[in-house]
Parts: C-alpha cells; sequence; structure tokens
C-alpha cells in the first residue's frame, strides 16, 4: 500500500466515524429543543425532565462529534495538501464560514445550556437550546456545500493549472449541494427520532417510566414519520440531480452498463463488473429509471461503458449502498406510519413485537447514513473534484507511507476506542433512564424566585 | 498585496485569539493533577473552564480555515509538513475534549482514568504548538518539491525549547486564570503556581530569545523596522504588569494582563515572520510568503467581508458567556451542582 491508498482509507475511516455522531446531533438538538420550548411554554415538569434525559444522551453524543471533527479540519491540509492548494480558492471559503459562523455558535452556547441551568433565565436557557440546533444544522450546510462542490463543481475557472473563484453566489445557490443539506438533515433527524423511539419502546417494555416514555416516543414517532417522508423525497430529488451533474455515477449507482433509451429499472440486479455488465438484472419495471433519472418517460441513461474505463468508480459498492439505502429509507416510513397509528392507541406499552422492532430498528438510520455516504464520495471516485482533479494528484507528495500508515493505525485506534467509550455511555445512561425524583432535577422555578 | 498583508495580520490575530484562550485551558490541565489534590479543587479547576473550552477550541479550527481560506498554499505546506505532529496533537487533545463530559460519569476508577487524559491531553498539545510554531520561525528544510526534511529533524533543540517555552506560558496564563477564578487555599495554590511558571517562563524565555537572534530570521524585520520594537516592549511590560496585579491581588487584571503577553507573544512572531507564512532555510525562494501562498483578491475579499462581519459577533456572544460565568468556583458548590463536570 502506498501514501495514496493510506489516506483514502483513512479520510474514509475518519470521516464515517464522525459521521455516526453528527446526524443525531442535528435531529436530537432539534427534538430537545422542543421539549425544553413545551415545558417553558406549558409548564408541565414532565417536559423538563424529558429535556434532561434526552438532553444528556445529547451531549454525551455531543463531545464525539466535536472531538471526531478536529483532525477532519486539518487533513485537507495534512494528507491532501495538492488538492487544498488546487482548489483552496473556493474550497476554504466554506470551511472558513463554517467555523465563524457556526461553530462559535455552538461550542459558545453549549456551556451556557449545559452549566447555565441556575444562571441564566428560562428564556435565555431555552434561546441557548435554539442556538445549539441552528449552529448544527448551519455547520451541516456549509461543510455540504464545500461537499458539493467537489461533486459538482461550479462558481469556479482554472487559471494557472488552479481553482480560482469568480462566483461565490453559483457556489452557493448550487442546487445540488441545496439537496444534500436537505437530505442529510432529515437524514439527521430520522437517526434521531428512532434514537428517542428505540429507547422509549426499552423502557416501555420494561414497564419503566411510562407516561415519561409514551411520551418521548409520540413526540418522536410524529417527528419521525415527517422526516423518513422528507429524506425519500429530497433523496428522490437528489438522485435525480446527481443524473444530471454525474452520470458515472448515477450509472454505478444503478449499474447500468450500456447506454438506454428509455431505460427500465431493474428490481433485482447483480453487477457483474470484471464483464462490464450484469450478472443478473430482472424484475424489471418499464421505463423506470428514465422517470427517475430524468423525469420523463424516454429520458436517455448513460451506461458505464460509454465511460473511459478509468473514469468509473467502483460499481458494486456504490450499487450495493444505494439499494440498501433506499430500502432502509422505504422501511423508515412504513415503522413511521406504524408508529404513529398505533401510537394513538391506549395499549401501545403492552404491543411488544412492535416495541422490540422499535428498539431493533434503533441503528437502522445510521447505517442508512453510512451507506448514503458511500454512495456519494466512493461514487465520485476517481475524482476528489468531479471532472476537474483526480484523487490520486490531490495526495500530499511530502507524506511518506510510513507516515500515512502510523497516522492511520493511531488515529484510527484513538477513533475506535472513543467510540465505544461513547457508546458504553450512552448505552447505561440511556438504560439508567431519567431521574426519578423530581426534586433532583435543578428546577427552573426555584432558582427564579431566589 | 496590501489586502494580503491584512489577511495576514487576520492570521496573526486569530492565531493570537486562540493561545491567549485556550492557552489558560491548557494551563489549567497542566497544572490539574498537581493543585487538585482532592475531588473538590479537582472539580474547581476543571469546571473553571468548563463553560468555555469548546468556544475557545473553536478559535484553533478558524485559525486552521482562514489559513485555508485565504492562504491554500500555507494550510497545504505547513500541515503536510508537520504532519505526524499535527495528528499526535490531535490525537491527544481528542482526550482533553471528552475529559470534561466524561469524568464524571463512572466511579472512582474511572474519574481517574479521565483526570489522567485531561492532563495528558492539555500537556502534549500545548508542547507540540510549542514545537510546530518553533519550527515554523526557524525554517523548514524546504525545497522545489517542498518540505523533504525528516520527521526526527522536527524535533531539533530549538524547536523542543520553543515547547518548552509554550508550556511555561500557558501554565503562567492558565494560574492567573485560576487566581481569578477560586478561592481558599486553591487559590493560594495557584499564586505559587504562578510564581514557578513566570520563573520557568523568564528562563526559557531568555534562552531562546539568544537562541533566536543567533539561530533564525526573526529579527530582522526589528532591525530594519525598529518602530516594531514597541511589541516585544509591551509584551515584557504585560508579563511584568500581571505579576504586579497577582501580587496586589487584582486578578482580573492580571488575567488580563497575561492574556495581552500571549497576544503580544503572537504577534511578535508574526511581524518577525513577515512576508513568510512559513519559511525555506534552504533559501528564500521556496519559502511560502504572503504572495506566493495567497488566495485570488476575489476569495480575499470575501474572506475579509465575513471576518468583519462575524468576529465582532463572536467576540460579543463570547464576552457575554464570560459575563454569565464570571464568579468564582467555590468547593462547596460546585460538590452540589449536579451539572458540574
Ligand atoms: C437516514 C438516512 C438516509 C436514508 C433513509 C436515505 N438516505 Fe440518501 N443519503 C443519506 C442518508 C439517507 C446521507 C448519509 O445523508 C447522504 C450521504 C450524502 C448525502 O447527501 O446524504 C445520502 C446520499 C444519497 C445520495 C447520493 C447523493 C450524492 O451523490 O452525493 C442519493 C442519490 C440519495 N441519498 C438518495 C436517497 C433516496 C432516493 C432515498 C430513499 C429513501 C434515501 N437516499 C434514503
Ligand atoms: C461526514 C460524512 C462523510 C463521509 C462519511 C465521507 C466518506 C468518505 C469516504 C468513504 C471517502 C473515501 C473515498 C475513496 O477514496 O474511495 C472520502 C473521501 C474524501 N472525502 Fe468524504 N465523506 C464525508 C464528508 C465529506 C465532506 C463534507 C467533505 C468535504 C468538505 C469530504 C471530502 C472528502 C475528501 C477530500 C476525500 C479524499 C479524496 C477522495 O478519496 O476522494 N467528505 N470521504
Ligand atoms: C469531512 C468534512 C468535515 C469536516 C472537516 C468537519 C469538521 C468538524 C469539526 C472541526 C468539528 C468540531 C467543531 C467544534 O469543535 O465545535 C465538527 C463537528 C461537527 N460537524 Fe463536522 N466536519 C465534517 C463533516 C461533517 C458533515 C458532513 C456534517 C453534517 C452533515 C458535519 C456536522 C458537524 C456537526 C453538527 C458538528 C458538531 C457540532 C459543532 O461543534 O458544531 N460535519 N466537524
Amino acid at each position: 500500500m502506498n501514501a495514496l491508498e493510506l489516506s483514502r482509507i483513512q479520510f474514509a475511516t475518519t470521516t464515517l466515524f464522525h459521521f455516526i455522531f453528527v446526524p443525531l446531533i442535528l435531529g436530537l438538538s432539534v427534538l430537545v429543543a422542543i421539549m425544553e420550548t413545551k415545558y417553558v411554554r406549558t409548564g408541565d415538569r414532565i417536559y423538563l425532565r424529558m429535556t434532561r434525559f434526552w438532553g444528556e444522551l445529547f451531549l454525551i453524543n455531543f463531545a464525539l462529534g466535536v472531538v471526531t471533527g478536529l483532525f477532519l479540519e486539518f487533513q485537507f491540509g495534512t494528507n491532501w495538501a495538492n488538492f487544498s492548494r488546487f482548489a483552496g480558492d473556493i474550497f476554504g471559503t466554506p470551511l472558513a464560514i463554517e467555523s465563524l459562523a457556526t461553530f462559535f455558535l455552538e461550542s459558545s452556547f453549549i456551556g451556557v445550556w449545559v452549566l447555565g441551568w441556575n444562571k441564566v433565565s428560562q428564556r435565555v436557557h431555552l434561546f441557548s437550546a435554539w442556538m445549539l440546533v441552528l449552529g448544527a444544522n448551519l455547520s451541516a450546510l456549509w461543510i455540504l456545500l464545500a461537499n458539493s462542490w467537489m461533486q459538482h463543481p461550479v462558481g469556479e475557472v482554472i487559471k494557472a493549472g488552479k481553482v480560482r473563484m469568480v462566483d461565490f453566489v453559483a457556489f452557493f445557490t448550487n442546487l445540488y449541494g441545496w439537496l444534500k443539506f436537505f437530505h442529510t438533515m432529515f437524514a439527521g433527524f430520522t437517526v434521531a427520532a428512532f434514537f428517542v423511539t428505540g429507547i422509549s419502546a426499552y423502557h416501555l417494555l420494561k414497564h419503566r417510566e411510562r407516561e415519561f416514555f409514551l411520551r418521548s416516543f409520540k413526540m418522536a414517532a410524529v417527528f419521525g414519520l415527517i422526516s423518513s417522508f422528507m429524506v425519500f423525497l429530497v433523496g428522490d430529488e437528489h438522485a435525480y440531480d446527481v443524473a444530471q451533474t454525474q452520470p458515472s455515477k448515477i450509472a454505478a449507482m444503478e449499474s447500468v452498463w450500456d447506454t438506454r433509451q428509455p431505460a427500465d429499472y431493474y428490481l433485482l440486479t447483480i453487477p457483474y463488473p470484471g464483464h462490464n455488465r450484469n450478472l443478473v438484472q430482472t424484475l424489471a419495471i418499464p421505463r423506470g429509471l428514465s422517470i427517475l433519472a430524468t423525469h420523463s418517460l424516454s429520458g436517455k441513461v448513460t451506461g458505464l461503458n460509454s465511460i473511459p474505463a478509468d473514469q468509473r468508480p467502483p460499481v458494486t459498492p456504490v450499487y450495493l449502498s444505494f439499494r440498501l439505502m433506499v430500502a432502509l429509507g422505504t422501511l423508515f416510513i412504513l415503522l413511521g406510519l406504524m408508529a404513529v397509528y398505533l401510537m394513538r392507541k391506549p395499549d401501545l406499552h403492552r404491543r411488544r413485537w412492535f416495541l422490540w422492532t422499535m428498539l431493533a430498528a434503533l441503528p437502522l438510520p445510521y447505517v442508512a447514513c453510512e451507506l448514503g455516504w458511500t454512495v456519494s464520495e466512493l461514487g465520485r471516485q476517481p475524482w476528489i473534484v468531479y471532472g476537474l482533479y483526480r484523487t490520486a494528484a490531490g495526495v500530499s507528495k511530502n507524506v511518506s507511507t510510513a507516515e500515512a500508515l502510523v497516522s492511520l493505525l493511531g488515529l484510527g485506534l484513538v477513533y475506535l476506542g472513543v467510540t465505544i467509550t461513547d457508546i458504553y455511555l450512552l448505552t447505561k445512561f440511556a438504560k439508567k433512564g431519567p431521574p426519578r425524583e423530581l426534586a433532583q432535577i435543578i428546577d427552573l422555578d426555584e432558582f427564579r424566585s431566589t | 498585496m496590501a489586502l494580503a498583508t491584512v489577511l495576514f495580520a487576520m492570521w496573526g490575530f486569530l492565531w493570537a485569539g486562540y493561545f491567549a484562550l485556550d492557552g489558560f485551558d491548557f494551563g489549567v490541565g497542566m497544572l490539574f493533577l498537581l493543585l487538585g489534590k482532592s475531588e473538590a479543587k479537582r472539580k474547581v479547576l476543571i469546571n473553571s473552564i468548563g463553560p468555555v473550552w469548546n468556544g475557545n477550541e473553536v478559535w484553533l479550527i478558524a485559525a486552521g480555515s482562514v489559513t485555508f481560506a485565504a492562504f491554500p498554499a500555507a494550510y497545504a505546506g505547513i500541515f503536510s509538513s508537520f504532519y505526524l505532529l499535527v495528528a499526535l496533537l490531535i490525537a491527544t487533545i481528542i482526550f482533553r475534549g471528552l475529559a470534561f463530559d466524561f469524568r464524571s460519569k463512572g466511579e472512582r476508577r474511572w474519574t481517574r482514568t479521565w483526570d489522567a487524559a485531561f492532563a495528558v491531553g492539555s500537556i502534549i498539545p500545548a508542547f507540540l504548538f510549542g514545537v510546530i510554531f518553533g519550527n515554523i520561525f526557524r525554517g523548514l528544510d524546504m525545497g522545489p518539491g517542498g518540505f523533504s526534511g525528516s520527521f526526527l529533524s522536527l524535533l531539533n533543540p530549538y524547536a523542543l525549547l520553543s515547547g518548552v517555552l509554550f508550556l511555561a506560558l500557558f501554565a503562567y496564563h492558565g494560574s492567573a486564570w485560576l487566581s481569578l477564578k477560586t478561592g481558599g487555599d486553591l487559590n493560594r495554590r495557584a499564586a505559587d503556581a504562578a510564581d514557578v511558571s513566570l520563573t520557568f517562563l523568564v528562563l526559557s524565555g531568555a534562552i531562546f530569545i539568544v537562541y533566536t537572534v543567533f539561530g533564525t530570521h526573526m529579527f530582522d524585520n526589528y532591525v530594519n523596522h525598529p518602530g516594531w520594537w514597541t511589541v516585544p516592549v509591551l509584551l515584557i511590560a504585560s508579563l511584568a504588569a500581571s505579576r504586579y496585579f497577582l501580587m496586589k491581588r487584582y486578578s482580573a487584571a492580571a488575567f488580563l494582563a497575561s492574556g495581552f503577553a500571549v497576544v503580544m507573544t503572537v504577534f511578535f512572531a508574526v511581524v518577525g515572520l513577515y512576508p513568510n507564512l512559513l519559511p525555506s532555510n534552504r533559501s528564500s525562494t521556496f519559502s511560502i510568503t504572503i504572495s506566493s501562498a495567497a488566495a485570488s483578491g476575489y476569495a480575499l475579499w470575501l474572506m475579509l467581508g465575513v471576518l468583519v462581519i462575524f468576529m465582532p459577533l463572536v467576540i460579543g456572544y463570547q464576552l457575554w458567556v464570560y459575563g454569565v460565568f464570571k464568579s468564582p468556583l467555590l468547593e462547596e458548590v460546585v460538590m452540589k451542582d449536579e451539572d458540574a463536570y
């Protein structure tokens, strides 16, 4: 293995780890802020306890989101120095805006939210919660706009072998980027919703704190249904946009070898990349792919065989990841519908099979997210900036194989170790449930009168 | 060119802000095991920076990403040259970040482990920042293909000395913070720690300056433009002032003065470096300079606009957060606070 391959593995590892924690931050911040808002509005203490309990889990997860993100910020320089030189003129700006406009917001208000329960007024505390929501989701926007520029570069010209930013508005209004943002945001909401329904189901199965977890379950189920539906809707549009902007990616996502017009959609396909065709393709939906990729009944879909072999992404993992993500997305909508239907019945807590299902479903949205990134990033290969610059050219030339190996192993172990620790803590505190005695919780009303 | 120089100054400002803020966090982390002889004391120490450390750390991300946006070639050159040092720095700083939220979430042994992680995650990054910046001051072995030295060449005596200097500076700055945020016994110990670290700072600083005069080009700009001597003069004056304020128990003034001293330390370096961001000690043609690294005018104007809009906002709400948590921490109170780390 050379430094290039090791750097690729390292980037994949570190970002995949980062993205275990990010989606829950995006979604759970919203749920917790809603809980706190309800408490402030109604004064009903159960919402305070909910804010406290789910907030604790939010924080355990948040810590990992922050620390796993740090190295990523420098990794473009450490491992992809040539890419950074090539693209920095336009690619650095969104990263800088992200830190100045959103990371600062988030990291400053988190202190007030965690330690300020009896230092600031109820309203200011609630305000901090919403600032966390804003910080988290806007930071996602900026990093995703940066990423989207790599997938579908706009707003630049090439001068003297380097990118030059000429149109920031075009960069900012990259449709591809906004689709990516909304898709990822709702994916994060879905992760959070299934996180809350899963843990609530666990406690309902154990007959603990029924009122508390029923309310949490209902709130998250509605949130999850809406979110998973939006993920689907935006995802469909996103796939359409990919087809317009990145023909080699969509061909790999659907494992299309021969250019077809109109193109059918095959429910079952087994790619056979060695022979530039599919081993099996059957169960056709006539013109299905034309509709999906071009929004017309007779649209043309370019096959991989029309793309030079050295410009094709690895087909099998991209194809499988995409199929599985879409299957999971469909499943989430079904589960969401069932959850919203069953939660209206008085005996939800007795439908054990369903509660078990919701508990078992907890990790699935995480899987869908990791699959989605595999589609997106692996499907972009062999380009680091689609159509403009190859991944192989972007690597740092003065980093040796030995150095890349040491950092990969070192950071890999650290990331793995802290992730396991975090999951252990999350499990421990999720199982423990909310503090029983209300008196144990610092009460906003109490300190207001003092 | 003038525009790029303004961004170079902003670049210096962000690093100065980072070290003036996260510097005292590092200092508290270094002193944590030494001063934290009981659980109550440890709680006071770590919670004194609890609400603000994350916001301070983001100055690092801001400094890094603004380097990327304004001087892409410098971002690429610096971070790839210091490859393993950066990886180690981040790998250890991770543990500091986790220690806050994690330490009080388990039994005694668990807490002890995270306490050690907190100390290590403060000491090693602080030292490595010194090593990295020492190498930048000294210049790297850079030829036409960029950095061509070995990893071990980065651990030269000057860089290691610079690492020690950073440790002493942050330990002092951290003690000044603690003298502001603690009471009773801990406060007295913090004052002692300030004395010891100031001694180290003065000693290592003196050797460092002699070494810098003979081993680097950092003083060229000062010789050519004597007006800039105000920066080192202010640096020494603010250190002396902070020592005086500590003695008089004007803790807030002492802390502000030591923070100002950190800012002046960075400015001192930035003025010395100008117009380089990463000098080559082989030949100045291979140095990464403001003009060779700067992004296009379009990107620089945009970056400047973003900085001008957001920095005042950031500074505003960060000051507000400091204000919310301005009162000193007392052992009895922290022990009873269920939210405390
Ligand atoms: C809960 C998680 C989740 C679920 C259920 C889905 N996705 Fe997704 N998907 C993601 C989470 C995700 C993601 C991790 O957030 C990605 C990675 C990059 C991105 O934009 O979002 C992604 C990427 C991604 C891409 C790649 C875009 C690119 O080139 O970058 C497409 C085309 C879709 N998705 C489409 C869909 C469709 C049609 C779905 C149908 C239900 C779907 N996704 C469900
Ligand atoms: C957090 C979610 C993300 C995940 C899980 C992810 C995943 C991956 C993976 C799997 C690769 C390796 C692809 C390969 O080399 O075959 C990769 C590469 C890369 N990604 Fe991402 N990515 C994420 C977000 C981003 C973002 C937001 C950016 C840019 C702002 C980005 C920039 C890059 C770069 C520069 C590479 C290295 C070059 C390359 O291999 O193409 N990634 N990522
Ligand atoms: C590969 C590209 C990425 C880089 C360089 C990166 C960088 C970072 C950094 C440095 C942090 C720590 C911030 C802090 O200390 O407060 C962080 C946290 C975070 N990142 Fe990432 N990240 C990447 C991918 C993503 C993606 C794809 C998303 C969302 C879709 C995302 C969303 C977040 C969020 C929500 C946080 C935590 C909260 C915060 O502190 O703002 N990141 N990231």
